[in-house]
């Protein structure tokens, strides 16, 4: 089946770059599936799930907590404001910094708006957390 | 002439620096490898964010509501130096490469009448620039302490930088840093960071690359991709001054070593002579004084 190279970066390191069949990312306005020969986009993505389809099977699972793609036909680039692999994601850890992130809205309710929705993108993005490390 | 105790007491207190700079030497070559390969791992990200801005911010940057961070406020009246250096001293002129740039810029900008305001991250530059223009200040930020710095850091400065902006407290703002050439050579350098300068061959990328679609709208991406551009900025600049740092340490320190040996030798030297010159004047006064008898 045909491939394409889906490259994902985070600020602190590469953490993938191979040729897979599909992405499925978590863009803004819903998921979105990526095929090879995909049309040529940018997107802004929010806190979700990255699924990578390589050889007919799923092979790998990433939580990112937002980000942007750039999309190509041959490529995907993913630039990912954290990104970790589901089966390394803590529960634990991920409530606590939900319970921090929601704090910070709290204190944020009063700001202007592009402070504020940044807050709740926050929260957002790690109550997805929480609720796929649940699952994992 | 010392006295061979004044001597003896000098090598070994020169050895034991000797000791300490070695040991410095290898503990900065050390870091400097993992420093080397976090700037190094970084990079990938800055380079694909750097081709996305070029192409977003060429189909944004001449419409007239564009936002702050991409074209500034217009104005060229206030200046924002972001100065960064190490936490920590005894690494040869590093610091002061710095501070000497940024007092130099801080010297100009304000011959020409204009405003500045300094942030510095890295307790030394903080320390070095105090004392000239203590009233510039707008903050400072210092990691002394810390094993490693993370993207997390940077973002919090950025933070600040655009907090600032938004306040419009500054019209124009640069980042001062040493940035990493090799292992002996850190070179200081000035980058501008608001307005956005567009990458290199952004015209040309207003070609094939303006075909791409953008979801949600450009100025909505841009607004979200600017303040993190910004991050990466600083970040990188922050890893390479580390980078640089323990560079600089490792040469200074190696000359260290090197000095201490040289001032050992030669220590050495005049202590044999001494002795030799005791010994034979206590035989010419045994001689002589038997000749006597």
């Amino acid at each position: 089946m045909a491939t394409f190279l889906l490259e994902l970066v985070s600020p602190e390191k590469l953490l993938l770059s191979r040729q897979v069949e599909m992405a499925t990312i978590p863009a803004e306005e819903g998921e979105m599936g990526v095929l090879p020969g995909h049309s040529p986009m940018i997107v802004a993505l929010r806190g979700g799930v990255i699924r990578v389809r390589e050889n007919g099977a799923e092979t790998e699972k990433l939580f990112i907590a937002g980000g942007f793609a750039e999309v190509s036909p041959e490529r995907v680039t993913i630039l990912a404001d954290e990104a970790t692999p589901l089966a390394n994601l803590s529960r634990t850890a991920s409530e606590r910094r939900l319970a921090e992130a929601e704090a910070a809205l709290q204190e944020a309710v009063s700001e202007p708006e592009p402070k504020r929705d940044a807050a709740y993108a926050r929260v957002q993005a790690l109550r997805t957390a929480v609720s796929v490390a649940e699952a994992a | 002439m010392a006295s061979l105790k004044d001597l003896r007491g000098r090598i070994n207190s020169v050895k034991s620096t000797r000791k300490i700079t070695q040991a410095m030497k290898m503990v900065a070559a050390a870091k400097l490898r993992r420093a080397q390969a976090q700037a190094e791992a970084a990079r990938p990200y800055a380079q694909r964010m750097e081709a996305i801005l070029a192409s977003l911010g060429a189909a944004v940057a001449s419409s007239p509501d564009a936002p702050r961070m991409l074209v500034g406020s217009g104005g060229d009246k206030v200046h924002l130096l972001v100065v960064v250096t190490a936490d920590r001293g005894l690494a040869g002129p590093f610091n002061t490469q710095v501070g000497r740039l940024a007092r130099a810029r801080i010297r100009a900008l304000e011959a020409e009448g204009k405003q500045v305001k300094l942030l510095t991250v890295g307790r030394k530059g903080a320390t070095f620039l105090k004392r000239e223009f203590a009233s510039r200040f707008v903050g400072e930020v210092t990691y002394a302490g810390r094993k490693r710095i993370e993207f997390a850091d940077a973002e919090a400065v950025a933070m600040q930088v655009a907090g600032l902006l938004e306040e419009g407290a500054f019209d124009v703002c640069s980042l001062i840093y040493n940035r990493f050439r090799n292992v002996i050579s850190q070179i200081p350098t000035e980058q501008r960071l608001i307005p956005t300068p567009l990458p290199e061959g952004a015209v040309e990328a207003v070609g094939p690359q303006a075909l791409y679609e953008y979801e949600p709208a450009e100025d909505q991406i841009l607004a979200t991709l600017l303040p993190r551009n910004l991050a990466i900025q600083i970040y990188r600049a922050i890893l390479e001054s580390t980078a640089g740092e323990h560079g600089a340490r490792m040469t200074a320190m190696d000359n260290a070593t090197r000095n201490a040996g040289e001032m050992i030798n030669k220590l050495t030297l005049n202590y044999n002579r001494t002795r030799q010159a005791n010994i034979t004047r206590e035989l010419i006064e045994i001689i002589s004084g038997a000749e006597a008898v």
